[in-house]
């Protein structure tokens, strides 16, 4: 007798903390990878319900149509700020800042050295694509020496515009912040690798150790003018080295704690 | 509650603390620095939130996270610091949070002085930050109305979801007088419908002030025009001092209403029949009451420590009806009642035109007495 029922066997879905609304982001955009891991890491850690998010502004001003958790929308730079606002009023929920590299390293500069200054007991999660996405692809802190961008139509040069800034770097000189680390999204490996460093962050935040960030060098393939899969490539041979990949602030108590 | 003497900015704190404050944020500028200080030392020791921010910018956005949660949230400033809190303002009032702001205010424009002044009544009464929307903003004239205004602004914060000001100049910041101050509530955080926090057993809530779709942001901006005429409609208060049979109406909100009140009370002695109107909220402002006094008024007198700002709404009620006009101190000075005095016997000797402007009639005075 041939058994005729087929086993249906789910591999892969939705995480429950996405919610199914389509993405606006670009075709090859790594927007939605980024998004996807915290869905992941928040359904993981059963914190969906205990999360606010706190969406800057830039590409990823509605990150909230698409993460499934409260949410508040903050002004320009001024996330960490508001973050922290929330965070001190509700100290038992996780809250995360989803922030750019114009958002976060530019206008916002101020705001995020000082919560990381101050230890603020958050998470953020900083998208680093060497550009201003959302308002067309210009110069940002991050933009990389020789760079063309809508601004910088003959490439970015020190003389003009100065230097990118390393924003894990700096963040990481500061006694304040316990986890800060800088992954990529340019590949399997490295999404893994991203997923587990997210996962890390929030469990810094969940055992109240500091402020915790993950940059994730991210694809921008629209305004770079690249096909979503050359843009992974630029993203490998240009920005890692500049950017190197890696952990540059483990605090004692997080090693301790969390093992990492 | 025995009276005692108190520091104006110290008052205006601790009346917060007893409101039910449950956070403060705040960075220092003068001439408030006492409200910043004395919230680092009671907010902790109450076990409630104390923050000081890197910039005024920090401090209104986290108080603007701070109010998404529903709690009971305020900063304070200075000018140049409440310049700077305006994105924030703007936001809090597109996102519909209750939020309480302080603004001690000194000379300006620009770096000015930190002597007291009236300069930021139209940046604050008429909107200040972008976007169409109107904060509420409370005047005391003294350490004791500022104190039982405090209550008052988060009440009304609250129950409009909308930013209460409260506007004092810095020489009420500084000022020492008997206050009695109200008794400490219970912290009570109210339970809204829309606060962001632990969404177990509820749907997820969402708090922005982008409505990408211009039929829905004109929807908001018609929600919040509405609100704000029930405000106009419910909210208005002012205090009135010997108007019954007055002739000259003296005008003046704060401390230039409370000097002003002191040459009324001269000018009464010398038998002239002033009155003082003093608005209480100068936003909304009591354009309704102030057109029915100038019915029987013969004429108005408007006394501002800047240069007539809150004139252009005196002219609005008063509507041409009978003259108006002003005596203004700027730049940090504060008028003596003998200066408003004169002012008040000369509007009362009469042969005022109506129709013409009083600004630049007060400033051919000036050049005059120069």
């Amino acid at each position: 007798m041939l058994e005729m029922t087929a086993v249906e066997n789910v591999v892969y879905q939705r995480p429950q903390a996405l919610t199914d609304a389509p993405t606006h982001y670009c075709p090859g955009c790594t927007h939605g990878i980024a998004h996807r891991l915290i869905a992941e890491v928040l359904e993981e850690l059963n914190l969906t319900e205990r999360t606010i998010g706190v969406a800057s502004v830039g590409c990823s001003v509605f990150a909230y149509h698409y993460i499934n958790t409260d949410f508040v929308e903050a002004a320009h730079g001024r996330a960490p700020a508001m973050a922290t606002g929330i965070k001190r009023l509700v100290p038992q929920a996780m809250v995360f800042t989803y922030q750019g590299d114009g958002d976060l390293a530019s206008i916002g500069m101020t705001e995020i050295v000082h919560a990381a200054a101050r230890g603020e007991n958050i998470t953020v999660i900083f998208i680093n694509n060497a550009n201003y996405g959302m308002t067309g692809g210009q110069l940002a802190p991050t933009t990389l020496l020789g760079q063309k961008t809508t601004s910088s139509p003959n490439g970015r040069n020190a003389a003009q515009h100065g230097y990118p800034i390393r924003v894990a770097e700096m963040l990481a000189t500061l006694e304040g912040a316990a986890y800060v680390v800088r992954r990529s999204l340019h590949d399997p490996t490295n999404i893994r690798k991203a997923k587990k460093a997210i996962r890390t962050a929030f469990e810094v935040q969940k055992h109240g150790l500091g402020f915790s960030l993950v940059e994730l060098l991210s694809t921008c393939s629209v305004n770079w003018g690249l096909t979503p899969t050359e843009a992974l490539h630029w993203l490998a041979e240009n920005m890692i080295p500049y950017y190197p990949l890696g952990d540059y602030k483990v605090a004692p108590a997080v090693a301790a704690t969390l093992n990492v | 509650m025995a009276r005692e003497l108190w520091k104006g900015n110290e008052a205006i704190a601790e009346a917060a603390v007893r409101a039910g404050l449950e956070a403060y944020f705040g960075y220092p500028i003068t001439p408030q620095n006492e409200i910043l200080e004395w919230m680092s030392r009671r907010l902790p020791e109450l076990g409630r939130v104390f923050v000081q921010a890197e910039a005024e910018l920090a401090a209104i956005n986290m108080v603007y996270g701070a109010a998404c949660t529903g709690a009971r949230v305020m900063t304070s400033s200075s000018s140049p610091g409440i310049s700077l809190m305006m994105e924030g303002l703007s936001y809090i009032a597109g996102t519909e949070v209750p939020v309480v702001l302080v603004n001690v205010m000194r000379g300006g424009p620009g770096l000015g002085n930190i002597a007291p002044s009236q300069g930021d009544y139209n940046q604050i009464c008429k909107g200040g930050g972008h976007g169409d929307y109107h904060p509420i903003v409370l005047a005391p004239a003294s350490v004791q109305e500022a104190v039982d205004l405090m209550p008052l602004a988060f009440d009304l914060a609250e129950k409009y979801l909308t930013i209460a000001c409260v506007l004092l100049d810095g020489s009420l910041g500084q000022m020492m007088e008997p206050v009695e101050l109200p008794p400490m509530r219970p912290l009570q955080r109210k339970e809204y419908p829309w606060a962001v926090g632990i969404a177990e057993g509820r749907a997820r809530r969402v708090l922005t002030s982008i409505y990408l779709e211009p039929l829905d942001e004109e929807q908001v901006n018609l929600r919040l025009l509405e609100r704000w005429r029930t405000i106009q409609a419910n909210e208005v208060r002012y205090k009135e001092y010997y108007l019954d049979d007055a002739e000259v109406v003296v005008v003046g909100f704060g401390t230039a209403g409370r000097v002003a009140l002191s040459a009324v009370r001269l000018a009464r002695q010398q038998g002239i029949r002033a009155g003082l109107f003093r608005p209480v909220t100068v936003s909304p402002y009591p354009y309704a009451r102030l057109a029915e006094i100038a019915r029987r008024a013969r004429a108005f007198l408007v006394v501002e420590m800047n240069a007539g700002q809150m004139l252009e709404d005196v002219r609005l009620a008063v509507n041409g009806r009978v003259p108006v006009e002003f005596y203004g101190r700027l730049g940090g000075v504060v008028p003596f009642p003998d200066e408003i005095l004169q002012e008040i016997k000369r509007v009362a000797r009469g042969g005022l035109k109506a129709d013409d402007d009083p600004l630049e009639r007060w400033m051919a005075r000036l050049e005059m007495r120069r």
